[in-house]
This record gives structure tokens, C-alpha cells and sequence, in this order.
């Protein structure tokens, strides 16, 4: 037992790999949040009537909300009001492509092993990049135009596709949803949009990287992901925050919208500081993240490898309203020293035949907390509506704890719904076994910490996959339990 | 305090009829002033909170209530206890009360070994005991029931005593025609090594709207070993609430198992404390719910420490528009290495309006720890009906034997023969069976 405990000591000791920050000129908002800031977000990027209008809105409906206080997570107050809302690196002029793009800011970028030089690219992979509050360029727009396939950043897609923007912004989360929802639609600076039109299959995976780099700021970006009629995007989302010592604000909104036949497949890799081991700074990742397959027969398909944040509070969800729609969601997440992690999902069935699927890992060492909050509500008319819910819990020590909330809401007498969690820990006979082998403590609870993640990794695309495996380890590195 | 609502309208009404119970000669002046305030504090629960999220207790019960004083005692009882099948057939201590109040002549425990006693009768360290487990913080209803019992009782079963036949624990309940309100309130102790079976049944002498707010509170120590069960078979206008509380000492065991049959309105708080290691608590329930019938059970197992196990399994039928709510709590402190806890939750829903709601919940705070929990929910399996129509049973009855066998997981955990008997047949003719 205590050699147990030794090596989880080790192992939950690891530094954060992306703690460095840059200098960089920036554009910033004065500190605090008001009517004006917003309209100073708003007039800075140049933003039609319409959507300040729907900005303000949102502030006097969030001006109304108090902070939800549900969630299985304890964190001082996050004063908005000595925040910075906006945040930008200064450039000189717009750059047109990415190679424009001023090369301090790509140094960034090179140094996170994020390489944004189209031609160096092996695997097809397209990228917005996102620094503190705006997206500093997207890679294989061209490409990717011919096909009709619009990704850009939501600034440049407001002011080039006004239809599009209006016609689905806040479409699957309202303004007003809830508080941090309402807090993004207020202040939201800049994102991701991303347009697949009828009957195209994305050849390349879309990916936003973001990052905050800037001290103080809150980063509120939002995504927005439209998947016409038979089409198909695969949507990869990586995050990292340098090391500070005060906790950061990230309240992202993400929504997907799959019509008919199509498919949306989300994945994210979240890897935000989350802390230092005495559970000083990190971020607070408050995120709202929804899909809706309106038509029928379309999917969603979210999943998350959830490593940093000092506190999470995120529930991807899907509406399946069409029938025969199909929601899924696949998680691991894990949290060491004192990170805590509220996450889970929603699946609402609408349509007639939707299935969902739901299988979280958690994972939790240190002084950690981890909870699994999660609903599965099946509508009236949702005959035939089938999920599947697993959740399993992996503790490595005796100072961290793991939740399970799992709500289930049945209206339909033809559902059929079914949910199992167990609790577990990784046996001394399992190290024992690969020690034997040849196989270091170490080594060996990466193993089998990947195994018991298989499930959910083998949904990422491969080249997450890779970088997910790599992030498990060394999250966990030195906690053999 | 304003007196914006129907809500605080009552709760004054309420106090200012209750005064005089908090004068000095008392003896539960300080458990009822502390009930007052916490009710005072919190008010009878609203949708928004989320242990009464699926249950509109104020709209459904608390609106309906238009008298918080006992209502008359009844007449005849002695002829009516005669003539009860069920409580012949148990042949145990019976114990009476008549609307909530305790009836020493018509109880029969004569020649028992273990005492009971109603509240006028301890001395000051055993009231002071009383509503010490199930504390008034915890329920507004139980501070509800704190602040209106004028009386209970407090069943000793003193060390070493196994008491073979079961203690029978029968609230006849008689009311008028609109809102009364029957608060009967159990205090149990069992001494070390003691054995005992509980039956609790409810038996209505008419059908007019009723609300009982029962408290039971249970104090199991080492080593000894109750089965605990509860019958809620009323009619279909009773409204029911119940909070049992339960502290288990070392090497101790304690079974409940709870049959909610009907009821317009039924929610049952069922609390573990599980204090020592060692201890096994099992609790066992079976909803089976037609009409506009609403029951919710919510239930807590509370691992303290290490080297315990607690099971748990409740299973439901739900037709026509009645809802089932379900949550069950687990929590694993730090300290409780090497738990067992498991709990399930299985539903088959029978019609398109009934309503299932369920959240099984686990709290774990110790890493070696064997926890899992699992709910489904679905209908009849398609294959197993097709089965026994193959080989000549008919729709129905292939149906009703299919619910029957479902339900009987539970049933089985009731040892008591006569007493499994009587539920066995109540539950058979429920799930349409003939003979």
C-alpha cells in the first residue's frame, strides 16, 4: 500500500508542459464588464446592428442570472468585474492567408507542436487558430472553399455569410440558456464557423486550436458548426493556457447543427493548466456545448479526453430531434492534485427510433474530485428510443473521490434505457502482473490507464488519438496505483 | 415573516395551533422549538429543489392539508382489530395505534420481553434520544412531524433478546371528510445482540383524503440483526410521507423492505448510516403504481467506515398516467476502505402516459471500494412472452406471470411466511394474475 501511494505520489507530481506564456503587443478591453464593453467588443470588430442587438440581449437577460451553484464543484467567486474581456495580438494589417499571419504569433504555435505551415502538413487537418479573444488564421481555406466547405473565424463569417450566421447562431443554445451562456453571448470575441453543404464529405478534419496567453483575460469564443444534408465533418478542438498563479475564465459556447443524413463528429482534447499541485491558478472551464440533429437519420458524435482545467463544468449534449437520430458521447476524463471535474452530457429524445450511447471514463488521483452528471430524458413521442449509459470511475489514491449523478427521465413506455457505473481501482496484482514482465509501475499504470480509456480513445481521430494517449500518461505520470 | 403565500399562511396557522406544546414541562420543548425554526427557515419544499425535483409535495400534499390536529380517536377498533385477516394471520405482538395515538389495551404485548412505551412515559435520557437520528435539518416533514406529534412510541428491545414472532405495528387511521392529518411518530432501539422482525402496515377505515407524516427512527447496535417491513397499500386518495432514519452499530444488520401498492401520493425517505464496520443494510422496495398514482422513493446509505456492505434493490411496474421517482444516494467516506455497495434500479413501464424518473447516485471518496449501481428501464422482454405463448399460455396470463416473477425478486427478501404469503397474493391479483 504505501509503495502504492509512493509512486501515485510520483506519478500525480508531473508539471504542465504548456506553462510558458509569449509577449506579444496586444489590443485589449478595459478591465470590468459593462453595457459599454460590450458595445466596445461589438464596434471593434466591426459587427452589423443585428448582432449587438441579440449581444446586449443576452447581457440584460444574464444581468438577471445568478451563478449556478448545482454543479459537484468548489471555487471562489470569479470576480468578472476585474476581468479583461477582450484580448487581442496586434496586427498590423488583416492578413489574408496564413502565411500573412504576423511570424511571432506562428512561433506560438510551432512551439505547441501545432505546425500551421500548409505545405509541412502530412495528414489533412485544417486549422483556426484562436490566441487569448481572436482566431489569428485558418489554414486550407482554399481547399476547402472549392469544395463550399465555409471555416473561417466568426468574425470574418459574420461579415461574409450575415444569412448564415444569423440564421443558426443561438439556434441549439440560446442566448439566454444559461449563466455562462448568456455571459458568452454577451461578450463572445471571436470562434470557429464551420458550413459543410449538402452532400459533402469533408475530406480533411477542421480543428481550432485555442489558447490564452494573455494574464487576466477571460477567453469567450464561441463555435458554430452547420452540417447540411448528407454531409459529413469530423471537428477536432485542442486547448492550453500558459501557467499562472490566478484562476482564468474560459466560457466557450459550442453548437452543432446536423440536418438531414448528416454526421458530426466532435472531439476535443482539453488541456488547459489546470493548476499547480498545491491547486493554486488554472482555468475554469465553464462550457456549454450542444448539438441538435434536426433532421432524421443524422449523428452526433461528441468526445472529450479532458486532462487540464482547474475546475470543469461541461456537458456536451444532443438534442436528437429527427428520427432515427443518433447521439453519442465518449469521455475520459481525468483530474489530479486538486482539480475538479463536473462533466458528463444530455441526450434528449425528440424523434421516433434515436439512440444514444454514452460511455465516461473517470479517472481520479490526487486530492481530486470527478463527477459524472449526466441526463438521458426520453420525450413522449420518442417511441422506440434506446441508450445505453456506461460510467466508470478509476481512483488512484485515497484522497480523491469520484461521483456519479446520473439523471433518467422515461415518458415513453417503449424505451428502453439501461445504466450502469462501477468504482474501481487498479489492483496491486495488475502492477504486480506487469512488473513481472519487465514492465515499470509506471509504464504499466499508463497501460492500463490506457486500456481502461480504449474505449473512448479508439473514437478519436488518429492523430488525437496519439496525442491523447501521450497526455493520459503524463497527466498521470508518477501515480501507479 | 410575510405572509405572501398559501404556503406561509399554513405554516402560521400551523405554530401559533402548536404554541402550546412549548411550554417548560415538556420534555421535547427544544426538539419541537428547533423543528419550528428550521420549518420557519426552509418551508415545505418547491420544485426547485432538487430533492423534491419530480415531486410537487406542496401542490400535491401540502395544499390539500386543512388540518394539522389529530382527528377523533375511533370506537369499534377492538371489533375491527378482531376481524383483521392479516393481523390474525401474522400471530404477533401487535401493537396499535388508534390515529396516531398508541392504544395499550388493544395492543397485544401482554407477555412481550421487550418494552413500549408511548412518549408520555420515558424519562428525560430517553426522550431526549427522540429526534436524535432523524434529525428536523434533514426533511421539512420531518420537522413538520417534530413540531405536531403530541405523542409516540418507543419500542426497547433490550440486549440479547430475540424475539421470534414479529412485532406488528398497525396505524388505523379513520379522518372526516376533508384534510386531516395523522403524524404518528416511532422511536426503535435495539439492544446488542437482539433479533427482531417489524411489520408496519396501514390499515384506512374510509376513503377520504388523508395525509400521514410518519418519522421512524431506528437505533441498531452492535450486532444486532432487524428486518424491517412496511406495507403502504391504502387507498387512492391517501397522501403519504415517510422518513425513516436509521444509525447501525458494529456487526449489525438491518433489512428493510418496502411495498408501496397504492396511494394517490406516497414519498418515502429511507436513511443508512452505516457508523461501524462490519455492517450489512439491505433495502428492498416494490413500486407498483395504475391510476394517477405518484410514489417517490429516495433513498441514503451513508458508508462511514470500513468492512461494510449495503444492497439495494428497487424495482417497479408503472401503468396508466402514474409516475415512479427514484433516487438512491451512495456515499463512500474516505475512511470506508474496502465497502460493498450496490444498488439497482430496474422499471417496466406499461403504458405511454406513465412517467419514470430515476437517478441512482454514488458518492466515493475511498479508493477500495467494490461500488456499482444500475438502472433499466424497458418493457417486457418480447422473447420470454413469445416463449411462453409457444408452449399455450395465454397473452395475458404469460404477461401477468412475467410481472409476477419480476416483482418476486423482491417479495423474496420478506422471510416472514405469513406475511410474504399476504403480499405474494395482493401482488399477484395487482399484476392481473388469477387464483
Amino acid at each position: 500500500m504505501s509503495k502504492d501511494n509512493e509512486i501515485l505520489e510520483e506519478l500525480t507530481s508531473k508539471e504542465y508542459e504548456h506553462g510558458w506564456s509569449v509577449d506579444y503587443e496586444t489590443d485589449e478591453a478595459p478591465i470590468g464588464l459593462n453595457e459599454n464593453i460590450i458595445r466596445w467588443i461589438s464596434s471593434k470588430k466591426e459587427e452589423p446592428k443585428w448582432l449587438l442587438d441579440w449581444r446586449l440581449k443576452a447581457f440584460e437577460q444574464w444581468s438577471k442570472m445568478e451563478e449556478p451553484t448545482w454543479a459537484n464543484v468548489q471555487y471562489p467567486k470569479v470576480d468578472l468585474q476585474s476581468l479583461r474581456f477582450y484580448s487581442a495580438p496586434k496586427q498590423k494589417s488583416k492578413p489574408k492567408s496564413i502565411s500573412d499571419v504576423d511570424p511571432e504569433l506562428l512561433k506560438i504555435y510551432e512551439r505547441l507542436g501545432i505546425s500551421l505551415n500548409e505545405q509541412k502538413r502530412l495528414q489533412g487537418v485544417a486549422v483556426d487558430v484562436v490566441l487569448d479573444s481572436v482566431s489569428v488564421g485558418t489554414t486550407f481555406k482554399e481547399t476547402l472553399s472549392k469544395l463550399g466547405v465555409i471555416f473561417c473565424s466568426f468574425s470574418e463569417a459574420v461579415k461574409e455569410h450575415p444569412e448564415l450566421v444569423k440564421k443558426y447562431l443561438g439556434s441549439v443554445v440560446p442566448a439566454t440558456d444559461n449563466y455562462y451562456a448568456a455571459l458568452n453571448a454577451a461578450v463572445f470575441s471571436d470562434g470557429s464557423f464551420c458550413y459543410i453543404p449538402k452532400g459533402v464529405r469533408c475530406p480533411m478534419e477542421l480543428s481550432t486550436y485555442f489558447r490564452i496567453n494573455a494574464a487576466n483575460t477571460g477567453q469567450f469564443e464561441r463555435t458554430l458548426i452547420v452540417a447540411e444534408d448528407q454531409s459529413y465533418v469530423s471537428y477536432l478542438e485542442g486547448c492550453t493556457a500558459p501557467q499562472r498563479d490566478e484562476n482564468q475564465l474560459h466560457a466557450a459556447v459550442v453548437e452543432i447543427y446536423a440536418a438531414e443524413n448528416a454526421e458530426v463528429k466532435y472531439s476535443t482534447v482539453q488541456n488547459w493548466y489546470p493548476g499547480d499541485k498545491n491547486g493554486k491558478g488554472g482555468i475554469y472551464n465553464f462550457v456549454t456545448k450542444r448539438g441538435i440533429c434536426a433532421g432524421d437519420n443524422s449523428k452526433i458524435s461528441w468526445t472529450q479526453v479532458e486532462t487540464g482545467s482547474a475546475v470543469t463544468w461541461k456537458y456536451p449534449s444532443c438534442i436528437l430531434k429527427g428520427n432515427n437520430s443518433i447521439g453519442e458521447f465518449y469521455s475520459v476524463a481525468v483530474t489530479n492534485n486538486f482539480q475538479q471535474a463536473d462533466t458528463g452530457t444530455k441526450m434528449i429524445h425528440i424523434g421516433k427510433n434515436t439512440r444514444s450511447r454514452i460511455v465516461s471514463k473517470g479517472i481520479s488521483a490526487g486530492k481530486s474530485q470527478n463527477s459524472y452528471r449526466g441526463q438521458v430524458q426520453v420525450m413522449k413521442r420518442a417511441s422506440n428510443a434506446r441508450n445505453f449509459s456506461q460510467c466508470d470511475s478509476l481512483l488512484m489514491g485515497d484522497k480523491c473521490g469520484a461521483h456519479t449523478f446520473p439523471y433518467i427521465d422515461i415518458q415513453n413506455s417503449s424505451a428502453k434505457v439501461e445504466h450502469e457505473a462501477t468504482t474501481s481501482k487498479i489492483g496491486e496484482d495488475q502492477i504486480f502482473y506487469c512488473n513481472q514482465r519487465g514492465i515499470s509501475s509506471e509504464d504499466a499504470v499508463a497501460l492500463i490507464v490506457n486500456g481502461y480509456a480504449k474505449e473512448v480513445l479508439n473514437q478519436l481521430p488518429m492523430e488525437f488519438a496519439v496525442e491523447a494517449q501521450k497526455l493520459l500518461a503524463l497527466t498521470l505520470e508518477g501515480s501507479v496505483g | 415573516m410575510t405572509l405572501s403565500t398559501k404556503k406561509d399562511h399554513k405554516l402560521v396557522e400551523l405554530f401559533l395551533s402548536k404554541q402550546a406544546d412549548l411550554n417548560d414541562s415538556n420534555p421535547f420543548k427544544d426538539l419541537k422549538t428547533v423543528a419550528k425554526s428550521s420549518l420557519n427557515d426552509t418551508g415545505f419544499p418547491t420544485l426547485k429543489e432538487e430533492e423534491y425535483k419530480y415531486t410537487n409535495i406542496t401542490k400535491r400534499v401540502i395544499d390539500k392539508v386543512e388540518n394539522y390536529s389529530s382527528p377523533q380517536s375511533i370506537d369499534n377498533l377492538a371489533e375491527i382489530i378482531k376481524n383483521n385477516q392479516l393481523i390474525n394471520s401474522l400471530d404477533g405482538y401487535t401493537l396499535v395505534r388508534n390515529n396516531g395515538l398508541f392504544d395499550p389495551e388493544l395492543s397485544n404485548i401482554k407477555d412481550a420481553a421487550f418494552s413500549v412505551k408511548p412518549f408520555s412515559e420515558l424519562d428525560k435520557s430517553q426522550a431526549s434520544e427522540i429526534g436524535s437520528i432523524e434529525t428536523v435539518d434533514k426533511d421539512a416533514f420531518t420537522a413538520l412531524n417534530s413540531i405536531c406529534f403530541e405523542s409516540g412510541i418507543r419500542v426497547d428491545i433490550p440486549e440479547g433478546l430475540i424475539i421470534e414472532q414479529p412485532i406488528v405495528l398497525v396505524d388505523f387511521v379513520n379522518t372526516d371528510a376533508t384534510g386531516q392529518c395523522v403524524q404518528p411518530r416511532t422511536f426503535y432501539h435495539a439492544g446488542k445482540n437482539s433479533q427482531a422482525t417489524v411489520i408496519e402496515i396501514t390499515v384506512y377505515l374510509n376513503e377520504s383524503t388523508v395525509f400521514l407524516n410518519e418519522v421512524a427512527e431506528w437505533n441498531v447496535e452492535d450486532n444486532a440483526h432487524i428486518r424491517h417491513y412496511k406495507l403502504q397499500d391504502g387507498h387512492k386518495s391517501e397522501l403519504g410521507v415517510s422518513n425513516t432514519g436509521t444509525e447501525i452499530a458494529r456487526d449489525a444488520t438491518f433489512t428493510s423492505v418496502l411495498l408501496s401498492l397504492s396511494g394517490e401520493m406516497l414519498r418515502n425517505n429511507l436513511s443508512l448510516n452505516i457508523n461501524a464496520s462490519n455492517c450489512v443494510g439491505n433495502m428492498y422496495g416494490l413500486y407498483l403504481l395504475n391510476g394517477k398514482t405518484h410514489v417517490d422513493n429516495h433513498t441514503n446509505v451513508d458508508h462511514k467506515m470500513p468492512h461494510s456492505e449495503s444492497n439495494e434493490l428497487y424495482k417497479g411496474i408503472l401503468t396508466d398516467q402514474s409516475r415512479g421517482v427514484f433516487n438512491g444516494k451512495i456515499f463512500v467516506r474516505q475512511d470506508a476502505q474496502k465497502t460493498n455497495a450496490f444498488q439497482q434500479n430496474n422499471n417496466i413501464l406499461l403504458s405511454e402516459d406513465a412517467i419514470l424518473n430515476t437517478k441512482p447516485q454514488l458518492e466515493i471518496w475511498a479508493d477500495d471500494v467494490k461500488c456499482s449501481h444500475g438502472c433499466t428501464t424497458g418493457q417486457l422482454d418480447e422473447e420470454a412472452l413469445f416463449y411462453l405463448r409457444a408452449r399455450g399460455i395465454g397473452k395475458k396470463s404469460a404477461k401477468s406471470l412475467l410481472l409476477y416473477a419480476f416483482a418476486g425478486e423482491v417479495l423474496n427478501h420478506i422471510t416472514n411466511e405469513s406475511f410474504k404469503n399476504y403480499c405474494e397474493k395482493i401482488v399477484h391479483e395487482r399484476l392481473g394474475g388469477s387464483n
